[in-house]
């Protein structure tokens, strides 16, 4: 008998201590990351999730140390895993509450494989990727986020790599929710997660997040307080896609591709309306294609939000059609299953 | 002489025979071999299998390298292995006669579709002259017999197209042999009915091919006699046909209805461990879930995140995929939790031969991690036996928390033997004590968990399941600190960790039965082996002391730990020599375990051990021990002796 059977327990209110764990937090100083932990763990309570059913995996990386921080279950794994160990404890316990803690480095170079599958199969996953376009943990060579040229100590003449850009390749990997935050901004960030939490299956999330020791400033050029207005393109559901102080830049498709316009020139009803549900997710790859990096306009929020039916919940319906058919399974029926016959008492 | 100048087929009753169906992947050689061995046992003999398939899936029709075969040896008696060398081949093309002459003993007899020797396949074989012909087969008795054209002429009133009805040659093959060997028709005709229901112009074609093949040995009088194979004298019960695979696949599940743990499987397909993820895949009435990952590396790291979350985590694969998983093996190191692992070795290193059985992957098993990371190994020793060897790694991972690997290869996977069924309430609980409650005091006084507070008798720790409200705690690959789990890079404590790891898996010696010779009086040299070559041995074993020689067989099952007893064991003979089927990798554990003098008889050729070569070197072994004075040789390949 598990000690999980027996009735469901109340979920008891809570605050953000209480998801606190008594860990001390070993971010370097003034690390974006902070942000990021105190935004979950101020969402966390107002979920109504029983905290004995969270867990968080991570793999390596500075962001990998999350799951210490945070008083829930949670295992800190190995080098880009995560996704893939996450499934297996998603689909063997429907009934958890599973997030998966990633980096650029981790998610994105060795752990791209299985990033990509926990995506296309819709694992009902909360995955967030703090993207600092560098490895901080080993102090600061180039990562698949990296700019181009980026001058590291492993790319002392530039660095060679064309960088991925995460929205895209989610989008790419057939995921059902794709969106973007940053760490500079607590209400976007909570409330991007909290989104992301909502939805069932695979919930992908990068956050801009700085790391000041080895990449300082990497998102200034559109997160600085003076830039956001001009730089930051709000995806807002149902709405037209524009942005700047007086909301005088939008956004329009011309053969496909998006473009940045002035409304003035080309008229309200020119702009592209932002819709999450788009079974086609054309038309938010051609946004996700706005930047190249984010040191030009670059649209956060949700970029993508349809309903596919979630990974664990297929698999628990093939067993429960399984044994509607057969019955529950009979471990000497099984074991007869074969061709057997009788040897009988020898005289 | 027959009438046409064809030998005619002089068979005799026998204490066993040994057929070899061989043609082109296409020909289903294989399923007719099965389809002998599922007559065959329910006649009543014993029996063992082994199927010889190439890598390629369909390699050119007609050439060497498309041949598949199928060898199975029937007897009235117990018997352990296939056999050495074919008393019978069936032949379907040139091919298949060319590639598999060396298999046969001299003087066997062969059958073959003489359709089949055109110029066309005759030069696919590399054939200038049809050795049909040309006094080639001198030697053997060869029985030439039309069967293309017999199985076209006897299935023509069904219509079916020449493909359809050319396909069912197979079944023509084995009626002719169950003829010759007097196996039940009713058998095969039941189950092709039944097999080929939804298909009845299918159903109808092989069972006509089928029929004409039994009439055809009736009626043409191209033999003399045929055989008796007397049924084997079994222990009574029921009994079913088992492959190694197939076995370890329900042993897996009947681990998890033992321990109420429910089986999640995560796994990558690869030769020859697959049949392993189909088997499973099927099972899902019993609540199994199975997860057919991106890689390797996905397949255990799923099924290691299904153990966090309370399930019996299994991964299967082979070689390569042992290599790939080793870092996430390491990480069970660390975290404690149970996880199963199965390795179906086959022949490396790299892609080796992937259909190709080879026991090399022991010391990968034991030491292929960083750091100090031991795991307990075990290895059945047989086909059945992988129906028990999976529930003791179950047993052993569930109760000492910790990753198990068996050892199994692609020799055992495949092949088949007569199993007589346990009853299924004879198989002992697994009993699981999952965390329910705090263990430990905070220096505060607050009751709270520890993840690393260790059972005192299995060294264990707590596994406390997500769900369980009170005990969340966080644990990783990073060293943790002694029963509270937090991080530690503390020396001492990661000292102390090494050798709690390593003592919770030495404890297992106790938990596992004593080795168990099969000793005889007078025996002065003890011959090891491990995993799938216990069946060869051990004939070897038998032969020698018919022959009058004294020798002692042991087959080890548990490879790490080792049976508490068998360093005593090992001491108790003047000679030990240990057969396995790689360059010696046991041995190497034994000597530097033991400090025994242990020899070796290596084999590496991706083919089982042949009874005939084993028995060779072991009596090599023998002489050489009656006269020993002084520090014996190293025997390093089979039979052969070098300083
Ligand atoms: S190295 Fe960078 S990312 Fe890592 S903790 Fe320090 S500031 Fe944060």
């Amino acid at each position: 008998m598990s000690v999980l059977d027996g009735p469901p327990l109340e979920v008891p209110v809570t605050t953000r201590k209480d998801w606190t764990s008594d860990q001390e937090v070993r971010w370097c100083p003034g690390c974006g990351d902070y942000s990021i932990l105190a935004a979950v763990q101020m969402l966390l309570p107002e979920l109504g999730v029983p905290r004995e059913n969270v867990v968080f995996v991570s793999g390596i990386g500075c962001a990998a140390r999350f799951p210490y921080y945070m008083e829930t279950y949670g295992i800190h794994s190995i080098h880009g895993r995560a996704p893939a160990i996450a499934t297996g404890l998603a689909v063997s316990r429907p009934d958890l509450d599973v997030w998966v803690v990633t980096g650029d480095g981790d998610g994105l170079s060795i752990g791209g494989n299985h990033l990509l599958h926990a995506l296309r199969r819709n694992v009902n996953l909360t995955i967030l990727l703090f993207n600092n376009q560098i490895y901080g943990l080993t102090k600061g060579q180039f990562s698949p986020t990296s700019e181009a040229g980026k001058v590291t100590k492993s790319s002392p003449f530039g660095s060679l790599d064309q960088p991925f850009n995460p929205v895209s390749l989610a989008l790419g990997a057939e995921a059902t929710f794709v969106a973007r935050t940053h760490d500079m901004d607590r209400k976007h960030l909570m409330a991007t997660l909290r989104r992301a939490h909502e939805h069932r299956g695979a919930a992908f999330v990068e956050v801009y997040q700085n790391c000041n020791v080895f990449n300082d400033g990497a998102f200034d050029g559109i997160l600085s307080r003076d830039r956001r207005a001009d730089n930051l393109i709000p995806l807002v559901d149902g709405e037209p896609v524009r942005f700047g102080a007086e909301s005088e830049w939008g956004v329009v498709l011309t053969d496909g591709e998006a473009r940045i316009a002035p409304v003035a020139e080309v008229g309200e009803e020119a702009l592209v309306v932002h819709r999450e549900g788009r079974e086609d997710p054309s038309v938010a790859f051609a946004l996700s294609r706005l930047a190249a990096g984010p040191t030009t306009p670059t649209p956060i929020g949700v970029f993508r939000a349809v309903e596919r039916p979630d990974y664990a919940s297929l698999v628990s319906d093939q067993i429960a059609a399984a044994q509607n058919r057969q019955g529950r399974g009979d471990l000497a029926g099984l074991l007869r299953s074969g061709q057997t016959w009788e040897v009988a008492e020898r005289r | 002489m027959g009438a046409d100048g064809t030998h005619r087929l002089q068979v005799h009753a026998v204490e066993q025979v040994v057929v070899r169906l061989a043609g082109d992947s296409g020909d289903g050689m294989q399923l007719a071999g099965d389809r002998l061995m599922v007559s065959s046992a329910r006649y009543g003999n014993a029996f063992a299998t082994l199927p010889d398939f190439p890598a390629e899936i369909r390699a050119p029709a007609g050439t060497l390298a498309g041949v598949s075969a199928f060898q199975i040896q029937l007897a009235d008696h117990p018997v352990r292995t296939p056999g050495d060398e074919a008393d019978v081949l069936v032949a379907m093309n040139p091919a298949a006669l060319r590639s598999q002459l060396r298999y046969l003993k001299p003087g066997a007899t062969l059958i073959v579709d003489s359709d089949a020797f055109d110029e066309r396949n005759l030069h696919k074989a590399g054939y200038a002259d049809n050795p049909l012909a040309d006094g080639e087969l001198v030697g053997f008795s060869v029985l030439k017999v039309p069967m293309t054209s017999l199985t076209l002429a006897a299935v023509k009133e069904t219509g079916a197209r020449p493909r359809e009805a050319e396909r069912a040659k197979n079944f023509f093959a084995l009626g002719l042999l169950s003829w010759l060997y007097g196996r039940p028709a009713a058998v095969t005709l039941e189950w092709i009915a039944e097999r080929f229901a939804k298909v009845p112009q299918v159903a109808v074609v092989n069972r006509l091919a089928f029929q004409a093949g039994l009439a055809f040995g009736e009626t043409a009088e191209l033999v003399e006699a045929t055989a008796t194979v007397a049924p084997a004298p079994l222990p009574p019960g029921t009994y079913t046909t088992i492959s190694g695979n197939t076995a370890m696949a329900w042993g897996l599940v009947a681990a998890s209805e033992l321990s109420g743990r429910p089986l999640f499987l995560g796994s990558y397909p690869i030769t020859p461990a697959s049949d392993l993820l189909h088997e499973l895949s099927r099972l899902k009435r019993f609540g199994v879930r199975t997860f057919q990952a991106e890689d390797e590396i996905a397949g255990v790291g799923a099924a290691l995140g299904a153990a966090f979350g309370g399930a019996l985590g299994v991964t299967t694969t082979s070689g390569p995929g042992l290599d790939l998983k080793a870092e996430t093996i390491g990480l069970a190191v660390s975290l404690e939790l149970p996880l199963v692992v199965v390795d179906v070795q086959r022949a490396g290193p790299s892609t080796g031969m992937p259909t190709k059985p080879e026991q090399g992957d022991l010391l990968a098993a034991l030491f292929g991690r960083h750091g100090e990371a031991p795991v307990p190994v075990l290895a059945p020793r047989g086909a059945a036996e992988c129906f028990t060897m999976a529930i003791e790694a179950a047993r052993l991972a569930l109760t000492f928390r910790t990753p198990v690997i068996i050892l199994s290869d692609g020799y055992l996977a495949n092949s088949s033997e007569p199993w007589r069924l346990p009853d299924v309430a004879d198989l002992a609980p697994i009993p699981v004590e999952l965390a329910s409650e705090a263990n430990a005091t905070a220096p505060d006084g607050r009751a709270v968990f520890h993840p690393y507070q260790r059972d005192a008798g299995t060294l264990a720790r707590p596994w406390a399941l997500p769900g369980t409200r009170g005990l969340e705690h966080r644990i990783g690959g990073l060293e943790k600190a002694d029963e509270t789990g937090d991080i530690s890079y503390d020396g001492a404590n990661h000292e102390r960790m090494v050798h709690l790891r390593a003592a919770k898996v030495a404890g297992i010696a106790a938990a596992i039965p004593h080795a168990v010779v099969d000793d005889q009086e007078g025996a002065r040299l003890l011959v090891v082996g491990w995993g799938s070559t216990a069946g060869a041995i051990a004939a070897a074993v038998e032969g020698l002391r018919r022959r009058g020689e004294h020798l002692a067989h042991l087959q080890l099952a548990h490879l790490n730990p080792f049976p508490a007893n068998l360093g005593d064991v090992l001491r108790r003979y003047d000679r030990v020599v240990v057969a396995e089927l790689n360059m010696g990798q046991l041995v190497s554990q034994l000597r530097a375990t033991y400090l025994v003098d242990a020899r070796l008889i290596s084999k590496v050729q991706g083919v089982p051990f042949r009874v005939g070569e084993l028995t060779e070197a072991l009596l090599g072994e023998l002489g050489s021990l009656a006269q020993s004075t002084g520090v014996p040789e190293r025997v390093s390949t089979a039979g052969e002796v070098v300083a």
